[in-house]
């Protein structure tokens, strides 16, 4: 029955090849997956649906619930409710079938710490059902790919957190899944062991068609790379989506932000810039203690020379559409110095915070 | 038990995936991958099995380069050279006694002497072994798994298609491998010196007499692998499921023999009561003795190695002391002998895995929690 199986799944696999890139077909589906403990309800009705070859981020604090939905996706933990479905099998009743296919990396890795990194790789592998040999050239392959191959003799005991996580992600790639699961991949690395980890991800996400599904907590790394992103709070998926749907359905807010240094602020500014058709709000912000030093250094020098004791200021000004070019023309004809213009979109910081700030209406502990 | 229903399971689940074609023919995405996936499987031999035999391997390699193995070999060692060097001592004496007096000396199982006499100075090897076996387990099994855990190693190799009970299976086979390597190569060391220094064969009979002791000893030492295995299962602090173990150790060894005579001298029935309430009274303390593992592997094996016990009654009516020849029982009728201490040895050794088993699969496997 399984040669069956085989024989018609394989007529189809050239067709699937080249329609891989099209064909937005769901790899990851979960239908109403809910989890209890006791009382307490640790993922609550969730719907989610993943595209092959997507990079999809579960975002949320920490406690939403995050790793035990992938505990249920991996079948290591059963549902209480709901179903998980995973490249087209049951979690809960083909655990084994799915663990083949997809690669797990859990948070705070961990090895067999007097073993060489290499030996960690080559002992998934052959649990996969590698044969020795090639299992070892799997493993020197990946080692060399995520930069560890100087180290891969190494006990693992010695490697920094950085090079444990890269080894991570080249101990989940080695059974060569077809889906890949990073529960908060980037946890206490620095940020540029950061960017290069998500860089690493996104290669191979992109180079070998395989599907991401990332959680983490960091909001600002994951967007750099996500096509889309859940959030993801007290067990429930609250928002999906790219980031403008993301915001939008979150509260119909601002999706476009921008950023004005402008010396010689006057709140007679802030009124002409409010009037500009589409502003939502003017803001001065504080927000980088860096870049406002350097402002006032800059606003210092340009009122010794001009006799003018505003100070300058950085304000943001938030819209539902693109307003760039008419807030630069209306800070210009006011007659203010526009020193620096940034046109930003709401990063998903923001739109975290924005939920959250509204959300402790609704009953937010903590 | 999961694991095993799923094995039994898994024809079933691989005939609904081709009954549905809906599933792999109606989204070509998926199938691409599905065929992928499908197509390296089939290249590998009986999955499940050999990640067993590799995590066995790995469990068994793990071990043998541990420092703790290493400390406990040269423990278990330095005990056997010291009792057979007391053994040895003692069997000299005893021939330099009788060449003084004129007399032979008895070489009958004079081999098997090697194992069970002392000159006094060191307890025998039996005694030696029956001490220490139980260490041995301790050691080998107290952090398996909740060391695993710890380190966040568990969740990794969960996460790969193994079932869940392989990892405890596997668990328990290297142990027990190891367990038999050692207790053997100690055996034979002692077989092997006392050879040499006494210049005296032993037959057949005793050779296969010595080989089941040591086949008994690897069953218990299982035991109390198994045990500690529980207790790593049981507790997520190394340190305190090797100090439970310790303690059960300990117990069974120094204070359930006085808490049963304390029972004992508190039950016996007055002078005025029959000799039926007497055996009553003794067997029932007999059967709480025998609750011990310590106590059941000291009857097994001694009665093996002293081919003189005839009986592990308390009670033996007069006729029978009497009419019963005084010669040494044969392998086979020790064996007979010493086969329901072997059964509850290897009932106890069951019981305890179960236990260990069944608190495994009811965890949740999460990194490091």
């Amino acid at each position: 029955m399984d040669a069956a199986w085989n024989a018609g799944v394989n007529a189809g696999f050239e067709d699937a090849e080249t329609d891989r890139a099209s064909q937005a077909s769901s790899v990851i589906e979960l239908r109403g997956l809910t989890k209890k403990y006791g009382d307490f309800t640790a993922v609550d009705g969730l719907d989610l649906s993943i595209r092959q070859g997507e990079i999809f981020g579960l975002l949320g604090p920490n406690g939403a619930g995050k790793t035990t939905t992938i505990l249920m996706m991996l079948g290591l933990t059963e549902p209480t409710a709901g179903s998980s479905t995973v490249c087209g099998l049951d979690s809960t009743r083909q655990p084994m079938q799915v663990k083949r296919r997809v690669g797990y990396m859990p948070d705070d890795i961990g090895f067999y710490e007097d073993r060489s990194g290499l030996d960690n790789l080559v002992y998934t592998a052959r649990l996969n059902g590698v044969p020795e040999k090639e299992a070892r050239e799997r493993a020197q392959q990946l080692l060399e790919k995520v930069g560890l191959a100087e180290a891969a003799r190494k006990k693992t005991g010695a490697y920094s957190r950085g090079m444990r996580q890269r080894l991570g992600l080249a101990d989940v790639l080695i059974k060569r899944p077809d889906v890949i699961i990073l529960d908060e991949p980037t946890l206490g690395i620095d940020p540029e062991g950061v960017r290069e980890l998500l860089v690493l991800i996104r290669e191979m996400s992109r180079n070998e068609g395989l599907t991401v599904l990332l959680s983490s907590h960091h909001l600002h790394q994951v967007q750099q790379i996500c096509d889309r992103v859940g959030l993801f709070v007290k067990g429930r998926l609250i928002a999906s989506g790219d980031l403008d749907t993301l915001s939008r359905e979150l509260d119909g807010g601002p999706t476009h932000l921008v950023e004005l240094d402008v010396a010689g602020w006057s709140s007679a500014l802030e009124e002409t810039l409010l009037s500009v058709e589409g502003v939502l709000s003017v803001s001065r912000s504080e927000a980088d203690a860096l870049a406002g030093r350097e402002a006032d250094a800059l606003a210092g020098r340009e009122a010794d020379g001009h006799g003018a004791p505003n100070a300058a200021a950085t304000v943001r000004v938030a819209s539902s559409v693109d307003l760039t070019a008419q807030l630069a023309a209306a800070v210009v004809t006011s007659g203010a110095a526009l020193r620096g213009l940034r046109r930003t979109r709401y990063g998903l910081d923001d739109i975290y915070h924005r939920y959250f700030e509204g959300g402790d209406s609704h009953g937010r502990t903590h | 038990m999961g694991g095993l229903i799923e094995r039994l399971r898994l024809p079933a689940s691989l005939r609904r995936g081709a009954d549905s074609p809906g599933v792999s023919g109606g989204r070509p995405g998926a199938p691409g991958t599905q065929a992928r996936g499908a197509a390296e499987r089939e290249r590998r031999p009986a999955g499940s099995g050999s990640a067993f035999w590799v995590m066995v391997q790995k469990e068994f390699g793990d071990h043998i380069r541990s420092w703790r193995f290493l400390i406990l070999l040269a423990l278990v060692t330095l005990a056997c050279i010291g009792s057979i060097y007391s053994s040895i001592t003692a069997l000299k004496d005893a021939q330099e006694a009788a060449t003084g007096s004129g007399s032979e000396i008895d070489t009958s199982f004079l081999f098997l002497k090697m194992f069970t006499i002392s000159d006094g100075s060191l307890p025998n090897f039996l005694t030696f072994l029956s001490f220490l076996a139980p260490l041995i387990g301790i050691a080998i099994g107290f952090d398996s798994i909740n060391s695993e855990r710890n380190k966040g190693t568990l969740s990794r190799v969960m996460s790969q298609p193994v079932y869940r009970d392989d990892f405890l299976n596997a668990k328990f086979v290297a142990g027990l491998l190891l367990i038999a390597v050692v207790v053997f190569s100690l055996g034979f060391l002692v077989m092997g010196m006392g050879l040499l220094t006494i210049g005296y064969p032993p037959t057949p009979e005793e050779f296969w007499r010595v080989v089941i002791a040591l086949v008994i000893t690897t069953v218990y030492v299982g035991l109390w692998l198994n045990l500690s295995l529980l207790f790593s299962v049981r507790f997520k602090q190394a340190a305190t499921s090797a100090l439970s173990g310790i303690a059960v150790w300990i117990f069974f060894l120094v204070f359930y023999g006085m808490i049963v005579s304390l029972i004992s001298n508190a039950t016996t029935p007055d002078a005025a009561a029959g000799a039926d309430a007497y055996i009553n009274q003794q067997n029932w303390m007999m059967l709480l003795q025998r609750l011990s593992p310590a106590y059941l592997f000291q009857e097994a094996a001694s009665t093996l190695l002293l081919p003189d016990v005839r009986t592990l009654n308390p009670f033996v009516t007069q006729d029978q002391a009497y009419l019963a020849i005084d010669a040494p029982l044969s392998f086979g009728q020790s064996l007979l002998l010493v086969w329901p201490q072997v059964v509850a040895i290897v009932a106890e050794t069951a019981l305890s895995f179960a236990a260990s088993y069944v608190a495994f699969m009811r965890q949740e496997i999460r990194s490091r929690s």
